[in-house]
C-alpha cells in the first residue's frame, strides 16, 4: 500500500459529519435572533443541561477561543486586548474572546450576541471577571453558579450550597425566557447527558488498544460535541457511531500514527495552533499521544452522578471536576490514567493561560516520577497566543525527552 | 574507529575528534549566521590542525540548536543526550551536569551507565543564561571574560531582584547611578543568574557530583555562586565548552 493510501486509511470517516454538525449548530446559533430562540453563553465546565431543558442555545466563548486558535487568529486579537488595557498575562481565551466580542472578528464572524450570560466557576476564577465585563458590555443579565474549591473531599455543606443554586439557576432561567422549566424533560435531557458522557468515555478508552485507534489529537478535534451538545440526543448518535469506527479501527488493526512505539500522556489544554506540527513531531519519533488529562474532564465525574437524579446530583459533579480539586487528587487521577493507558512518559503543556490548570504541574510531575519513574516533559504556551510558542525550543526539549523515553524502553 | 561530535550553539560553534575513545583534539569558533557554513568550518579547521583528513572520520554526529543543519553528519542528536554522554566521559561519578549555554541552561540527571535519567530547562527566557551575564557585562562596560573574576572582589553583593532581563538591565542601571561598588553589583548579577539556574536544577532534584558545562562554565563567578546555592563544590573540566562536542562524538561511536 502506497503512502497516500495508508494515509487515507487512518483518516476517520465520522469526520466529516462532526464538521457537519458544528456548521449546523453554529447557523443555528448565529440565526437565533431570526428564529426568536435564546442564546446563552456559558463557561465549559458550566451546567448545560437546564439550557438545553429551556431550549435556550448554549455557545461556549472558549470553544471558540479553540478556534480562534487553530485558525491562527489568536495572536492579533490577544494584542488588541492587550491595547485595550488587559494584562498580557490573562487567559488567553478571555483576552480573544474580550476583543472579538468589541471587533466583531475572528472565526465565522463572530459569536451570535448572547441574551444571557451562565459563569460556573468550577474552572477557574479568571470567567468571573470575564463573565461580568462581557454582562456590562453586552447589558444581559448574568447568572454566576459558584462552586468551592474541594481541596479534599467534598462537604455537606458544600454539597447544601451547590444544590441550593441549581434552583437558583433554574429560577433564573424561568425569569430571563418567561417560561416554566419542565421537569419531566430535564429527566430525559439528564439521561442523555450522562449517555453522551459513557460514550464519550468509551470512545476514550478505546485507546487501551495498542496500536491506539486515535491519538490525544483527535480527542481534542472530537472533544467539541460533548463540550457544546451535552444533553442533546446528537451527542449521543455521533459518539455511538464514532465509537463503532473506533471499534472497526481496532478489529482492523488501524493505529492512529504509522507506526506506534511509544505511548504517551498529554496534560493541560492543547496548543490549539500547533496541533498539526506537534502530532506530526510525536509522529516522527513514532511516539502516539494516547491520552490527554484535558478531553477526559468532559467524562470525569460521571461517579458523582445518579442517573435517577441528575438535578440534585448534578451538583455535586459540576463541583468535583478535574480543575477543582486538589493537587493530590489530581495526582490520582493522572496516575490512573497512566496505568490505563500503559503510557511511557509524560508531556505537560504548562499553559500560562491557565494557571489553575498549570500550577501544580511540578508537584504531580514529582509525583509521577516517584511512584512511575516515568520521564516527563514540559511545554510552555499559551494556548491560543502563537507569541508564545518557541518552536526550536520546543523541537529540542522533544527530541531530548523522545531519547530519554526510548533509552528507557 | 576515529569519530567526530560537531555542536552548533546559538553563540559558537565546536568540534571534538575522538580515536577510538581517546580525544585527540578539540575546537571553539563563532557559529555565525550561517550554520552549515559553521559546522564545515570548525570541523575543517580541527581536521587540519590535527593533520587529519576528512575521510578519516567514521562517524559525526551534530548536536546543538543548530544541529539539523550539519549536512555532514550521520545523525542529530540533542544537547541533553550529548552533555550527559560527554559529562560521564569526563568524569563518570557525576551524576548531575548543569548547562549553561549562550541562549538556554539546562539540568540533567545522568546515571552509572552515562544514561540521562531527567532533564530541565529554562523556561523561554533569557534568566540564567549567557546571554543575561553578556546584556549585563555590557551595562557595566565590563569585558566579559572578566566578568565572573571581578565577582569574587564583592564585599556584599547588591540584589537584583528582577528575572527580566530587561528589567534587570534597569536595576543595574540604577545601582551604577547610585555610586554601587561596581564588584557589588556585579556579584549581585551572579547571584540572580545562578539562583534562578539553582531553581530550576532542583525542581529535578540534583544530586551530587554535580558538574557545569557549556560556554558559561568558564566564569568563575558563576561557579562560585552556584556552588554557594548548592552548598558543595561544581567540578568544571577544562573540556567544559567542548562537552557537548565530545559526547557527541562518543556516541557517534556508538551508531
Ligand atoms: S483560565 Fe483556564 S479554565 Fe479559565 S477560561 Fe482560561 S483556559 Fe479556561
Amino acid at each position: 500500500m502506497s503512502t497516500q493510501e495508508q494515509k487515507n486509511k487512518r483518516k476517520f470517516r465520522s469526520a466529516g459529519r462532526m464538521r457537519e454538525i458544528m456548521t449546523e449548530y453554529y447557523i443555528e446559533a448565529k440565526s437565533a435572533s431570526q428564529t426568536g430562540k435564546p442564546v446563552a453563553w456559558i463557561t465549559s465546565g458550566g451546567p448545560v443541561e437546564p439550557l438545553i431543558v429551556m431550549d435556550v442555545i448554549p455557545v461556549y466563548p472558549e470553544n471558540y477561543g479553540a478556534m480562534i486558535g487553530a485558525s491562527h487568529m489568536g495572536s492579533d486579537l490577544c494584542a488588541k486586548a492587550e491595547a485595550m488595557g488587559y494584562s498580557m498575562d490573562l487567559c488567553s481565551y478571555a483576552r480573544a474572546d474580550i476583543a472579538c466580542a468589541l471587533e466583531n472578528g475572528g472565526p465565522i464572524g463572530g459569536l451570535p450576541k448572547p441574551d444571557m450570560l451562565v459563569c460556573c466557576n468550577n474552572i477557574c476564577g479568571t470567567v468571573l471577571k470575564w463573565y461580568e465585563i462581557q454582562a456590562r458590555y453586552f447589558n444581559v443579565p448574568l447568572f454566576i453558579f459558584d462552586t468551592p474549591f474541594c481541596h479534599t473531599g467534598f462537604s455537606d455543606a458544600a454539597r447544601t450550597y451547590v444544590r441550593k443554586q441549581i434552583d437558583e439557576y433554574i429560577d433564573f432561567l424561568e425569569t430571563v425566557c418567561r417560561k416554566k422549566f419542565d421537569l419531566d424533560k430535564s429527566i430525559e435531557v439528564g439521561h442523555r447527558s450522562i449517555q453522551g458522557q459513557r460514550l464519550w468515555q468509551k470512545v476514550l478508552d478505546t485507546a487501551t488498544h495498542k496500536p491506539s485507534p486515535m491519538t490525544a489529537f483527535d480527542a481534542f478535534f472530537f472533544l467539541a460535541l460533548i463540550v457544546t451538545l451535552r444533553g442533546t440526543q446528537t451527542v449521543v448518535d455521533y459518539y455511538t457511531e464514532l465509537l463503532d469506527e473506533m471499534n472497526e479501527r481496532i478489529e482492523q488493526g488501524i493505529g492512529a500514527i504509522e507506526n506506534e512505539r511509544y505511548r504517551i500522556l498529554w496534560d493541560n489544554l492543547p496548543i490549539w495552533y500547533r496541533l498539526k506540527w506537534l502530532s506530526e513531531k510525536f509522529a516522527s519519533h513514532d511516539a502516539c499521544l494516547v491520552a490527554d488529562t484535558y478531553t477526559t474532564a468532559w467524562c470525569g465525574t460521571m461517579k458523582y452522578i445518579d442517573e435517577n437524579n441528575f438535578i440534585d446530583s448534578m451538583a455535586e459533579a459540576y463541583t468535583r471536576i478535574y480543575l477543582n480539586i486538589g493537587v493530590d487528587e489530581m495526582a490520582e487521577s493522572v496516575l490512573g490514567m497512566i496505568d490505563k493507558y500503559e503510557v511511557d512518559g509524560v508531556v505537560m503543556h504548562s499553559n500560562r493561560s491557565c494557571k489553575p490548570y498549570s500550577f501544580g504541574q511540578y508537584d504531580i510531575q514529582q509525583i509521577i516520577q516517584k511512584e512511575k519513574g516515568l520521564p516527563c516533559m514540559m511545554i510552555e504556551s499559551h494556548m491560543v497566543d502563537e507569541r508564545s510558542f518557541s518552536e526550536s525550543q520546543v523541537d529540542a526539549r522533544i527530541d531530548a525527552f523522545m531519547e530519554i523515553v526510548s533509552q528507557r524502553k | 574507529m576515529r569519530t567526530a561530535g560537531i555542536d552548533i550553539g546559538s553563540i559558537t560553534a565546536k568540534a571534538a575528534i575522538l580515536d577510538t575513545g581517546k580525544i585527540l583534539g578539540t575546537r571553539v569558533s563563532f557559529t555565525g549566521y550561517n550554520v552549515e557554513i559553521a559546522a564545515k568550518k570548525v570541523f575543517e579547521d580541527l581536521l587540519e590542525e590535527l593533520g587529519l583528513k576528512a575521510q578519516s572520520i567514521e562517524r559525526i554526529v551534530s548536536t546543538g540548536y543548530g544541529r539539523n543543519g550539519v549536512a555532514f553528519a550521520h545523525k542529530a542528536m540533542t544537547e541533553i543526550i550529548c552533555h550527559g554522554t560527554g559529562a560521564h566521559y569526563l568524569n563518570p561519578r557525576v551524576r548531575t551536569v548543569i548547562d549553561v549555554g549562550g541562549q538556554d541552561s539546562k539540568a540533567l540527571l545522568v546515571d552509572e551507565n552515562g544514561a540521562v535519567k531527567d532533564f530541565v530547562m529554562n523556561d523561554k527566557c533569557a534568566a540564567g543564561t549567557g546571554r543575561f551575564l553578556e546584556v549585563m557585562a555590557r551595562a557595566m562596560e565590563v569585558n566579559l571574560d572578566d566578568f565572573g573574576a571581578l565577582s569574587l572582589n564583592a564585599g556584599s553583593p547588591s540584589k537584583i531582584s528582577s528575572i527580566c532581563t530587561v528589567f534587570a538591565e534597569s536595576e543595574v542601571i540604577s545601582l551604577i547611578s547610585k555610586g554601587e561598588v561596581r564588584e557589588n553589583i556585579i556579584a549581585g548579577i551572579h547571584d540572580s543568574a545562578a539562583s534562578r539556574v539553582y531553581a530550576m536544577a532542583q525542581r529535578i532534584g540534583a544530586t551530587p557530583p554535580i558538574m557545569m558545562t557549556g560556554g558559561v562554565a568558564k566564569n568563575i563567578g558563576m561557579v562560585r555562586a552556584l556552588e554557594k546555592k548548592f552548598n558543595q563544590t561544581i567540578e568544571v573540566s577544562d573540556l567544559a565548552q567542548v562537552n557537548g562536542a565530545i559526547g557527541a562524538a562518543v556516541l557517534a561511536g556508538r551508531l
